[in-house]
C-alpha cells in the first residue's frame, strides 16, 4: 500500500498543529461556534446527539496490521473500546473528548493516518471496490488513480468551500462494486484501443433526492482526470445553489441545467485546463503505482488436502467458504470477508480486541494489510486457501465469521438515532430484530442473497434506495416509522428500490420483513433470486401481502381478485 | 473596522470603497475624487466618467458575479476586490482563479467580506495579495501563522503553478 513521503508526512503534522491552534482559538472565544464548525469538521469532529464523533479516513478502504493496531489502541484509550466502519470506509468513535481530539489525530499521524475531510462542503474521503487488486473481473487497479486523487483533493485551495459535500467513487472492474452511479462524481476505469481511462459519471447521489449520475464523458485517458475534476468541480462551485442547503449538491445542478448543457459547460471550462500542469505525468502514476504491486504470492494448482477434507466434513466452514470467501485472480487464493454483522450487535461495530485479532489475522494470512468494505466488512485480499481453515477458527472465536454476507442478515446500516444527530428514527434496533427473526442459518441460506439496506433519515447513509430491501426511518408525529422499498440494486444496472406503500411502526418491520420474503418464497423459481423474483412478478404481491390485515382501496380490490 | 493585511504586513489603506445606498442610482450618483473602488453596476454605467477622474480604479465583485463579463476590462483595473459576505460562500476562489490563471490579471487581489485567519493560505494560494481581516479578529496572530499553516502544497493553483508532483527532485 501507499507508503508517505516527505512532503505526505510534513502536510499531516502541519495540519494537526493547525487544527490545535484552532481548537485552542474557539476554547478562547477567538472563533465562534459557527466559525470553528467547518473547520472541525474537515477534521472528522462532530459535536452531536450524547457526545462528540470523530470520522476517521480509510482512504479507498485500505489499511495495514500496524494502522488497525493503533486504532484498536486509540479506541480503548480515548473512547468505550469500539468503532465504527461506514458505508464510506470512514471509522467513527463514538465517544472522544474534544480536547483529546488534537492527540488522537498526531497518534493517527504516526501511523500515516488521518481525518481530513471525512466532513465538510469539501471533497471527501475518495472511495472504491474493497476487492482493487485481486478481483477476477478487474480491468485496471483503482488504488494509484485513487490515492493521486486524494493527494489532489486534500486541502485544494479552489474547492475547499463548495456549495455542499463533494463524493468521488472509482471503480477498476467490469461490475461496479464501488456504487459509482450514486456519487457526486464515479469513475469507471476502463480500456479502449489499449489506451487507459474513465468514464466520467457526474450527479448522482442518494440522500433526500436520489438520482442516478449521467455520463457526462464516454472515455477520459488517464493522464487528464486531476484537470477534469477541476473543471467539474470548478462549473459546480461556481453555479451550483448555495441559497438551499437542501439543493445544493452537484446533481441539482446538473438536472437544472440538463446533462447536455452542463457537459457542455465543463468540456469548455477543460479546454482551457486540458494539458496543463495538472496534467497526470507517467513518472507520478509509477511513483505511486510502484506502492501497489502485487505481494509476493505463492500460486498453487493443486488443492491442499486438509483444506478439502474440512470443506467436506465441516459444514460450518463449508457455509463459510461459501458465504464470506471470494474468487481470487490468483490460483490457490481467496479473498475473505470478515463479517461485522454479527448478529444482535450493530453492523458495522467492531470492538477494540477484535481490531487487533484482525491485525494479527491480516498479519498472518494476508500480507499484514486489510480493506474495509462499503458494506461495512473487513476484506483480507490475499489467503491461501491451506490457510482458511485456521483463519475460520480464530475469526469465529472472535465473532467475524457470521457466514451471512449477502444474505438477508448482512445487513447494511447506518448508526441512526441511536448516536446520530440528524436522524429521525433508530436503525440498529430494527437491524438487530430483523437478524433475531431470520435467526436460522438453514433458513437464511434458504433465501438465498438479499442486500437489506437500513437509513435512519432520508440522508441515507444506510444506502437504503440501492437495497433489494431499502428501510428508510421517517418521523410521524414524533413516532419512528419505517418505509420500506423493494428492486434497488447497486452494479452496473444500479436502480433505485420503490416505495412498497406506507411506513410501519417499528414493533411491525420484522413481521413485514417475513411477509416480504414469504412472497419471495412462495413465489420463486428455481434458481431465482430475491431480485429476480420481484424482477418478473413486480411490486403487487409483495404489497397486497404486506397490507393484506389493513387492505383497502386497489390493494384490497387486487386481493379480492386474486382470492 | 476590518484590518488590511498582507504577507509582509498591516499597510494603511489608501482605498475608498464607494458604497452606494439604496437610493443612489448608478447613472447619477456623484464619483468620489481618490483611488476608489467600484461596484460592477457603477462601472459598467460610468466607465468614461470614472476613466476620466485620473485617478486609479478599483472593482468591487460579488460571488454571482461572472468575471467573463469584464475581461475587455482588465486593463483599467489597478485593484479587484472579491466580496465574501459569508466565509462559507466559496465562489470568490474560482473567481480569483480565473483572473490570474485565465486572464492573467496582474493587480491587487483583495479578499473583503468576512474574511477570517483561516482562510488566508487557501486564499493567497489561487492568488489573492491583500485581505481585509473582519473586524475583531487578532490581526497580528494571523499574520504569523495564517499564511502559514503549511510549508507546501499537492495541487497547481496560481501560487505555485506547478502541482508538487512536477517539482520532485
Amino acid at each position: 500500500m501507499y507508503q508517505y513521503d516527505v512532503i505526505d508526512r510534513q502536510l499531516l503534522n502541519e495540519r494537526i498543529a493547525e487544527f490545535r491552534d484552532q481548537l485552542r482559538r474557539w476554547q478562547a472565544g477567538e472563533l465562534s461556534d459557527d466559525e470553528f464548525r467547518p473547520l472541525r469538521v474537515r477534521n472528522g469532529l462532530y459535536i452531536q446527539r450524547h457526545a462528540p464523533m470523530l470520522r476517521i479516513a480509510v482512504p479507498y478502504g485500505l489499511l495495514n496490521s500496524r494502522q488497525l493496531r493503533t486504532l484498536a489502541r486509540i479506541a480503548r484509550q480515548y473512547d468505550r473500546s469500539y468503532g465504527h466502519f461506514t458505508t464510506r470506509h470512514n471509522l467513527q468513535l463514538n465517544w472522544p473528548k474534544i480536547e483529546d481530539v488534537p492527540d488522537i489525530l498526531a497518534e493517527l499521524a504516526e501511523v500515516e493516518m488521518h481525518a481530513i475531510q471525512t466532513s465538510g462542503n469539501c471533497v471527501r474521503n475518495i472511495t472504491t471496490d474493497a476487492f482493487a487488486g485481486v478481483a477476477a473481473d478487474e480491468i485496471i487497479d483503482p488504488r494509484p488513480l485513487a490515492e493521486i486523487l486524494r493527494q489532489w483533493s486534500t486541502f485544494h485551495p479552489e474547492f475547499s468551500f463548495l456549495p455542499r459535500k463533494f463524493k468521488i467513487a472509482i471503480s477498476g472492474t467490469r461490475e461496479d462494486r464501488a456504487v459509482t452511479w450514486f456519487h457526486d462524481i464515479g469513475l469507471h476505469l476502463r480500456q479502449e484501443n489499449g489506451e487507459t481511462g474513465f468514464t466520467v459519471i457526474v450527479g448522482g447521489g442518494l440522500g433526500r433526492t436520489p438520482i442516478r449520475g449521467e455520463v457526462v464523458r464516454e472515455f477520459l485517458p488517464w493522464q487528464h482526470i486531476l484537470s477534469y475534476c477541476e473543471a467539474i468541480l470548478r462549473v459546480y462551485n461556481r453555479f451550483g445553489r448555495r441559497d438551499n442547503a437542501f439543493k445544493a449538491r452537484i446533481k441539482i445542478l446538473v438536472q437544472t441545467l440538463g446533462v447536455e448543457e452542463f457537459t457542455r459547460q465543463v468540456e469548455a471550462e477543460w479546454a482551457h485546463g486540458k494539458d496543463g500542469p495538472a496534467t497526470i505525468t507517467q513518472a507520478e502514476y509509477d511513483r505511486v503505482a510502484a506502492h501497489f504491486a502485487a505481494p509476493a504470492y505463492q500460486p498453487s494448482t493443486v488443492e491442499d488436502a486438509a483444506f478439502a477434507r474440512h470443506r467436506q466434513e465441516n459444514t460450518a466452514f463449508a457455509r463459510w467458504l461459501e458465504r464470506c470467501t471470494h474468487p481470487h485472480r490468483v490460483a490457490g487464493y481467496r479473498a475473505v470477508t470478515l463479517s461485522l454483522k454479527k448478529h444482535g450487535v450493530p453492523p458495522g461495530d467492531i470492538t477494540a480486541e477484535q481490531m487487533d485479532i484482525v491485525a494479527d489475522l491480516a498479519t498472518h494470512f494476508s500480507f499484514g494489510e486489510l480493506r474495509i468494505a462499503h458494506e461495512q466488512n473487513i476484506i483480507l485480499a490475499d489467503v491461501r486457501e491451506s490457510h482458511l481453515y485456521a483463519l475460520w477458527l480464530t475469526a469465529r472465536g472472535a465473532g467475524l465469521a457470521t457466514p451471512n454476507i449477502g444474505l438477508l442478515t448482512g445487513i447494511i446500516c447506518c448508526p441512526g438515532g441511536d448516536f446520530c444527530d440528524l436522524a429521525n428514527a433508530k436503525s440498529i434496533p430494527i437491524a438487530n430484530a430483523i437478524q433475531q427473526r431470520f435467526d436460522d442459518l438453514d433458513h437464511l441460506f434458504d433465501i438465498g442473497e438479499v442486500d437489506l439496506n437500513i437509513s435512519g433519515c432520508m440522508n441515507a447513509c444506510g444506502h437504503h434506495h440501492i437495497g433489494h430491501i431499502g428501510v428508510l426511518g421517517v418521523d410521524r408525529k414524533d413516532a419512528e416509522y419505517y418505509q420500506v422499498t423493494l428492486g434497488g440494486r447497486q452494479g452496473n444496472d444500479a436502480r433505485l428500490g420503490k416505495v412498497i406503500g406506507p411506513a410501519f411502526p417499528a414493533g411491525e418491520m420484522p413481521d413485514v420483513i417475513e411477509k416480504v420474503i414469504q412472497v419471495y418464497l412462495d413465489h420463486r423459481h428455481v434458481d431465482e433470486r430475491f431480485l429476480d423474483t420481484f424482477d418478473r412478478i413486480g411490486m403487487a404481491p409483495f404489497k397486497n401481502r404486506v397490507y393484506a390485515s389493513r387492505a383497502h382501496g386497489k390493494a384490497k380490490t387486487a386481493e379480492m381478485e386474486a382470492a | 473596522m476590518a484590518q488590511l493585511i498582507t504577507r509582509q504586513g498591516m499597510p494603511p489603506d489608501t482605498w475608498h470603497m464607494l458604497e452606494p445606498s439604496a437610493d443612489q442610482s448608478a447613472e447619477t450618483l456623484l464619483l468620489p475624487a481618490g483611488d476608489t473602488i467600484f461596484p460592477l453596476a457603477v462601472w459598467q454605467a460610468r466607465k468614461a466618467d470614472i476613466i476620466g477622474r485620473g485617478k486609479r480604479i478599483g472593482l468591487l465583485l460579488q460571488p454571482g458575479e461572472r468575471v467573463e463579463d469584464i475581461v475587455d476590462d482588465l486593463a483599467h483595473f489597478a485593484l479587484i476586490a472579491i466580496n465574501f459576505p459569508k466565509f462559507g460562500d466559496g465562489r470568490g476562489y474560482s473567481t480569483a482563479s480565473l483572473l490570474r490563471q485565465r486572464y492573467n490579471f496582474r493587480g491587487e487581489l483583495r479578499a473583503v467580506g468576512e474574511v477570517l485567519h483561516d482562510q488566508l493560505f487557501f486564499m493567497h494560494r489561487v492568488g489573492f495579495d491583500s485581505y481585509a481581516l473582519k473586524d475583531g479578529k487578532d490581526a497580528a496572530h494571523a499574520l504569523a501563522a495564517g499564511f502559514s499553516p503549511f510549508s507546501d502544497s499537492y495541487q497547481a493553483s496560481t501560487r505555485p503553478p506547478q502541482p508538487h508532483f512536477r517539482r520532485r527532485a
